[in-house]
């Protein structure tokens, strides 16, 4: 079945696993800017990660019949000097010209200070100059209650339009909250934290599968960038009609990138029906 | 909010999930015992304060068990910390408190 991992950052990972993910059907990518498990010492050193997302993942990606799309911005975790992140903020709107960017991200809060909160509500206002769509990432473990709630405060008291809005990393304790105040939602599918593949298709069956897509977020860490058609596995394991994973993985993300002018359905896929 | 709609009935999600349950189980119990073992110093980390106030979630015949530990885990503050001093997590609220008297012990 060809379906987008809608979060993966390729660049911590190896041409091989491109192979793989080609080989179970996936088509499309998108590469939030992230950390990189280790702080940079300098805003340059972003620059060129900028460069490696706009220019050479789209090439690696293309070898596969990848379609390979990016999100930019500086993460939280390398938030907190405001003077840096502000360095590196100012990077942003010339990549933003590249022909792969979908918006900014993935913006959002790690532990939920207060000077990752400026840094957030100043991306969030670039996104607004720029019109650009925004994709969030939520806190660790204990923090996530709290950063999803702060985050998406900070995202109404902006004016931004949350159906332009996916906020990431979503678990059964924030889902609800997410969906009711109109934004879309990702699930990452962790073996140890954030999702299991069981337990997205738990939260499928609870509470829909409207505005809500799954992702490998496959990284640098414990991540399986298979992950998200071994949950298409679950799904079918349980008696799920096959529409469902193409609606989770295919329509659903088609639906949301369609609001960015740089993003192309893959393989013809059209925008889908209101509901599936 | 959409109705449940898991597609398998209770004896398949049994026969499915079971063993694969059962050794989590186990390793839950080998975990706590592990600790009895250990040296002793760490037996009121505020991690397996909140491990034991969470176990008795999961037999208390409510549902939504998931989404009651994570809140049970959760930071439940309401307003920006002033310094972040750590990028990292540890899986619970530092500041839960997570009173041990009520709650089971390990040995």
């Amino acid at each position: 079945m060809a379906y987008i991992d809608p979060h993966i950052h390729m660049v911590s990972r190896t041409t091989d696993d491109y192979r793989r993910m080609a080989e179970a059907g996936c088509v499309a990518i998108t590469e939030p800017a992230f950390w990189a498990g280790f702080d940079r010492s300098s805003p340059a050193a972003f620059a060129d990660y900028f460069r490696q997302l706009t220019q050479v993942e789209p090439r690696r990606a293309a070898t596969y019949g990848i379609d390979h799309y990016c999100w930019l911005c500086i993460n939280p975790k390398e938030a907190e000097d405001p003077g840096f992140a502000r360095e590196v903020i100012s990077l942003v709107p010339e990549f933003l010209k590249a022909d792969n960017v979908l918006g900014i991200g993935e913006i959002g809060l790690n532990k939920n200070s207060r000077n990752e909160m400026i840094i957030l509500e100043e991306q969030i206002e670039l996104a607004r100059q720029h019109g650009q769509m925004i994709l969030v990432h939520t806190p660790h473990l204990e923090d996530k209650l709290k950063g999803t709630r702060l985050t998406m405060d900070a995202l109404a008291n902006a004016g931004i339009e949350p159906g332009r809005v996916l906020i990431d990393h979503v678990e059964e304790h924030t889902v609800a909250e997410v969906l009711d105040r109109g934004f879309w939602a990702g699930m990452t599918l962790y073996p140890d934290s954030k999702c299991t593949p069981q337990r997205a298709v738990d939260i499928i069956e609870c509470y829909g599968n409207e505005r809500i897509w799954i992702n490998s977020a496959g990284d640098w860490g414990p991540s399986d960038p298979l992950s998200v058609p071994k949950c298409h596995s679950e799904m079918r394991r349980r008696g799920h009609a096959p529409s469902l994973a193409e609606k989770i993985s295919l329509h659903n993300p088609v639906a949301f990138l369609s609001q960015s002018p740089a993003f192309t359905p893959p393989c013809g896929v059209g925008l889908p029906a209101a509901s599936a | 909010m959409p109705s449940p709609s898991c597609p398998l009935d209770a004896r398949k999600a049994v026969d499915l999930y079971f063993m694969e349950h059962r050794a989590k189980l186990l390793d839950i119990a080998a975990f706590l015992d592990r600790l009895d073992r250990a040296a002793a110093g760490a037996t009121d980390d505020v991690r397996l304060r909140a491990m034991r106030q969470a176990i008795p979630l999961l037999i208390d015949g409510e549902g939504d068990r998931a989404r009651r530990i994570l809140e049970l885990f959760s930071d439940h503050s309401a307003e920006p910390i002033p310094e972040a001093h750590t990028q990292a997590a540890i899986g619970v609220d530092p500041q839960g408190g997570y009173e041990a008297a009520a709650t089971p012990q390990t040995t």
